[in-house]
């Protein structure tokens, strides 16, 4: 029971970390959606660009995070404000799952029905958003949700560079020997990712088409 | 029979093919130097096997496809407007191609929403058109995975016709379903036929369809036209691959009374 009373005694700044770490999370995310379905659908039209793209992303995803926050350390703007750097990391990682996931929604719907669309007189505009995009939107949500549960882990990492969250609880409890540090940071931040992901796998149940 | 000749005032065929061929980037040969007219209000069925250009040739005509040489003249003045071109002319194809995440009532109102149509004409033209082709209303609000095989080719169907299109695209509507089912739509398709008067370019590999519902069949083999014939002319043919044709659909008759007498 001392880590419930530990948590109790801290919850504030519990609750200033777990939010610092949801805000790594949702900015990274939203830049990664922004940034990664377009792309996403650019690539699923152009299959000549979807390998280049993808294996640019494979790759980023290879590189171990810690080693990407230190390379990315000296940038002259991004290393001003550890946030900014570690949200751009955060970024890179979310970038594959999102758009290899609306690359595969979108190649993945049945050709006779964009054909169908295509023949009846829809422009590519109305193609997209009426046809493929609805169809796809289970598999791209699904994407979301890896990249979702992927960045709540690796943002505890960010916390290496002074970018705050969880994660100061974890490297504080690492540094000082006290397990109960660690926890206090850990189980908040999985327990962040499974609420993300039962929240969002139940979105997707609610949009996959029949 | 009296009833073509009204629609029969303008001479221009609905539907022309000058010297059209078409290749793939490859360089392989799909069409070669295709000639054809589409009469106004004709069923024209293209017959031929897999691969002999059938689905190109239908692909050719609302630009799902674009000719290498030739052109392909298609009545009313589109000039390059694809678009336009597109949703005046219907288009049903063996998968069906409806819109899994429609109702049956959305898919047949595609063309009458993005053409801006008011609400109550939408509903009203829906209602008329399940009726004109067999189904039930209360089908409206089912989703496609709801329906049957023939449900669904009849909604395709529907579809096609939402907007009152003149040329009808069909390429092997009826192809998968099941024998009864096929028998039922074919006849329900020449009863509509006698009602609407479309143009109709046709795709089968089924003689005894094209017989059925054709007013003329255009025999295609690789790539090329061998003959257009009238159903009872064709029949007669002394053309070599038309008499294969006969002869074969001939044996599948004659071997399968064989096995009804013995």
């Amino acid at each position: 029971m001392n880590l419930l009373h530990f948590l109790l005694q801290n919850h504030q700044e519990v609750l200033e970390l777990t939010l610092e770490h949801l805000w790594l999370v949702a900015a990274s995310t939203l830049i990664a959606v922004l940034l990664g379905v377009p792309l996403g659908i650019l690539i699923a039209h152009r299959p000549p660009f979807s390998k280049p793209v993808l294996t640019g992303a494979n790759i980023i995803q290879t590189v171990p995070s810690l080693a990407l926050f230190g390379f990315l350390l000296p940038v002259p703007w991004l290393g001003d404000r550890a946030e900014r750097l570690a949200i751009l990391a955060l970024t890179l990682y979310a970038l594959l799952p999102v758009v290899r996931n609306t690359y595969t929604g979108i190649r993945g719907v049945d050709p006779a029905v964009v054909e169908a669309g295509r023949a009846m007189g829809l422009t590519p505009r109305q193609l997209l958003t009426q046809v493929e995009l609805p169809l796809a939107v289970s598999v791209i949500l699904s994407g979301i949700r890896v990249a979702v549960v992927i960045s709540v882990g690796l943002a505890t990492i960010a916390a290496a560079v002074g970018a705050g969250g969880l994660g100061e609880l974890i490297f504080r409890g690492l540094a000082m020997v006290n397990n109960q540090l660690i926890l206090a940071g850990a189980i908040p931040a999985a327990l962040l990712a499974l609420l993300a992901d039962f929240g969002i796998g139940l979105l997707e149940r609610r949009l996959r088409p029949r | 029979m009296l009833a073509d000749v009204a629609h029969d005032t303008n001479n221009d065929p609905a539907i022309e093919f000058r010297h059209v061929s078409y290749e793939l980037p490859s360089g392989q040969v799909i069409l070669e130097d295709f000639n054809l007219q589409v009469r106004r209000g004709e069923i024209l069925v293209l017959l031929g096997r897999s691969g002999s250009g059938k689905t190109t040739t239908l692909k050719l005509v609302n630009r799902l496809l674009a000719p290498t040489r030739g052109e392909i003249q298609v009545a009313g003045d589109f000039g390059d407007d694809v678009i336009r071109l597109r949703r005046s002319i219907g288009y049903v194809i063996q998968e069906v191609g409806l819109f899994p995440h429609f109702t049956v009532e959305r898919n047949i109102g595609v063309v009458p929403r993005i053409e801006g149509w008011p609400k109550e004409r939408m509903h009203a033209r829906t209602r008329e058109l399940l009726q004109m082709v067999g189904l039930d209303a209360a089908l409206a609000s089912r989703y496609p995975h709801q329906l049957s095989g023939g449900q669904r080719q009849r909604v395709g169907v529907a579809r096609a016709l939402a907007a009152d299109p003149a040329i009808l695209l069909m390429d092997e509507p009826f192809g998968a379903l099941d024998p009864l089912t096929r028998d039922e739509l074919q006849r329900e398709f020449i009863a509509l036929q006698q009602r609407l008067h479309k143009t109709v370019l046709f795709v089968t590999h089924d003689l005894n369809e094209a017989l059925r519902l054709g007013s003329r069949i255009a025999l295609m083999e690789a790539g090329k036209l061998i003959t257009v014939l009238p159903p009872e002319e064709f029949l007669r043919s002394d053309d070599a691959l038309a008499a294969a044709y006969v002869r074969a659909f001939a044996s599948g008759l004659n071997s399968s009374g064989k096995r009804g007498a013995s």
